[in-house]
């Protein structure tokens, strides 16, 4: 049998810096799911555009971001950019990163919750003669926004558990903080598995928050002011 | 003011292959009352629609109050119309819905003050006091805070009419709105619509299935097949003596039913 020899102790001692850079991790996901909303409904936008040049540039930055890996996303934003005289910070290149990552699969979350406010809706803001921001901010996106409610909330938590990623351009998140203990201690059992629990713990609050929000979100939508 | 309201002239409609109109042509007068019967799949929806902007024409002019709808001089050419002209033009034109087409997440009084505050400027408390006041036309003032979820077919109809009245439109176009109610609710909107008639202030068109309402109300009527306007004359002389055998075939079968 194998044994596991867990050190409280030594658990103990880590667990407070783990969880100053889980900040950072949630810093970084927080910032990116915002550019990620942004880009996503941007996006989504643009692909509704009558002009077809608009409309399959952004299909195909869509299919694009999205057949990449986001590793070679990040690498790129970080190695790559400077050379062009583009210089970032790792937070900023992670957020980035992530931001236009997500960005692209939330614009085909977006873009079906549009889709599914009925054709009446339109023609009803066509006939009111609501200017196309007005029938999107007042009509349509109110509507579907609560389709949208869980397929974003899962992207946005798989953003969360990518964050270790960032490690790679050596953002001092969570993980690469345990990696840097463990090697100081020579013991890694304790910081890997507290990230693991860490993640965990996170993701299932975060889940059931989305499935609340859901829930309690109007069935009809809403109506800003 | 022009003396036609609305003129299709020499119109062609496409939906692919399929030919709707062709050299379609119809005059409306100003103010004046005309009810569209015909059967299903004839283009009366397609007419409205045409009007409202939610179809595009592919030949012919159509003018509105005298002014071309789907097109612009520039420099002394025509060409097509540009957004900003269809959005001038659609100030003309309100429409009513067979499927009322309410905003389902807004209260009765901010579906219809919602178009009066972000397309006309109107202060909110102008919009609102207008709608109380188209709401008491319709017979809801005390409906202005329910939610379209809360209200009956026909009640929903009522505001639908409003919301379209708030925009203040010279002519008003109604897509079969009491084929979706339950028999019982179908006067309740007939009345308003009788109302609105007495004003003698608006163009109205009115694709209707309620023969005997047409018949009270109308100017015109015109019987629609396959695209075209094959009997039009005052309602007297289309429901007691039609002229061509469709327009009686079609009659006949109505009054069957
Ligand atoms: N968006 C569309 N695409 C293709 N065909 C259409 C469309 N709208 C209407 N049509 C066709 O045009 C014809 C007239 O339709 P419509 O104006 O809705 O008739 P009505 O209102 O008299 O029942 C029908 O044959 C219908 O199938
Ligand atoms: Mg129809």
């Amino acid at each position: 049998m194998i044994e596991f020899d867990w050190d409280w102790a030594f658990a103990w001692e880590v667990l407070p810096l783990l969880l100053d850079a889980c900040l950072i991790t949630l810093q970084a996901t927080l910032l990116g799911s915002m550019l990620a909303i942004v880009m996503g409904l941007l996006l989504a936008l643009l692909r509704r555009s009558r002009w077809k040049t608009v409309s399959y540039s952004a299909y195909w930055w869509m299919e694009f971001v999205r057949s990449t890996p986001l590793l070679v996303q990040i690498y790129f934003l970080y190695y790559v950019a400077p050379e062009w005289g583009l210089n970032m910070s790792p937070m900023m290149t992670g957020v980035i990163a992530l931001g236009m990552h997500y960005g692209a699969y939330l614009s085909e979350v977006f873009r079906s919750g549009i889709d599914g406010v009925g054709k009446g809706q339109w023609e009803a803001s066509i006939a009111l003669n609501l200017s196309p921001y007005r029938t999107y901010r007042d009509v349509i996106l109110p509507q579907a926004l609560r389709s949208m409610i869980p397929a974003s909330g899962n992207y946005i938590i798989a953003m969360f558990k990518e964050t270790p990623q960032l490690s790679a351009i050596t953002l001092l998140e969570m993980l690469q903080l345990a990696k840097i203990m463990g090697s100081e201690n020579f013991r890694y059992l304790e910081p890997f598995t507290l990230v693991g629990l860490i993640y965990l713990v996170l993701s299932l609050a975060a889940s059931t928050g989305i499935r609340l929000a859901e829930r309690r979100f109007p069935k009809e939508g809403f109506t800003l002011s | 003011m022009t003396d036609y309201a609305i003129e299709f002239d020499k119109v062609t409609k496409r939906f692919g292959d399929n030919l709707l109109f062709e050299n379609f042509d119809l005059k409306i007068k100003q103010n004046e009352i005309v009810s569209i019967i015909g059967s299903s799949g004839s283009g009366k929806s397609t007419l409205l629609r045409i009007l409202m902007t939610l179809e595009t024409i592919d030949a012919g002019m159509v003018r509105v109050q005298g002014e071309s709808l789907w097109h612009m001089q520039k420099n002394g050419a025509w060409q097509p119309a540009n957004e900003r002209h269809l959005h001038r033009m659609r100030g003309q034109l309100g429409m009513v819905f067979q499927h009322f087409n309410l905003f389902p997440h807004m209260t009765v009084l901010r579906n219809i003050t919602e178009a009066p505050m972000h397309v006309l400027g109107q202060s909110k408390e102008t919009a609102r006091a207008q709608a109380l006041e188209l709401l008491r036309l319709v017979g809801l003032e005390d409906k202005a805070d329910a939610f379209p979820s809360e209200l009956s077919g026909g009640q929903k109809q009522r505001v639908g009419i409003a919301r379209a009245l708030a925009m203040k439109p010279s002519i008003l176009l109604l897509d079969e709105i009491t084929s979706a109610l339950d028999p019982e609710l179908v006067d309740e909107v007939l009345e308003v619509i009788r109302k609105l008639a007495a004003e003698d202030a608006f163009t109205m068109i009115l694709v209707t299935h309620e023969m005997y309402f047409a018949r009270e109300i109308s100017d015109r009527v015109c019987f629609f097949d396959a695209g075209k306007v094959v009997e039009e004359g005052p309602p007297e002389q289309i429901f007691n003596q039609p002229e061509h055998e469709r327009t009686r075939a079609f009659l006949s079968s109505f009054l069957s039913v």
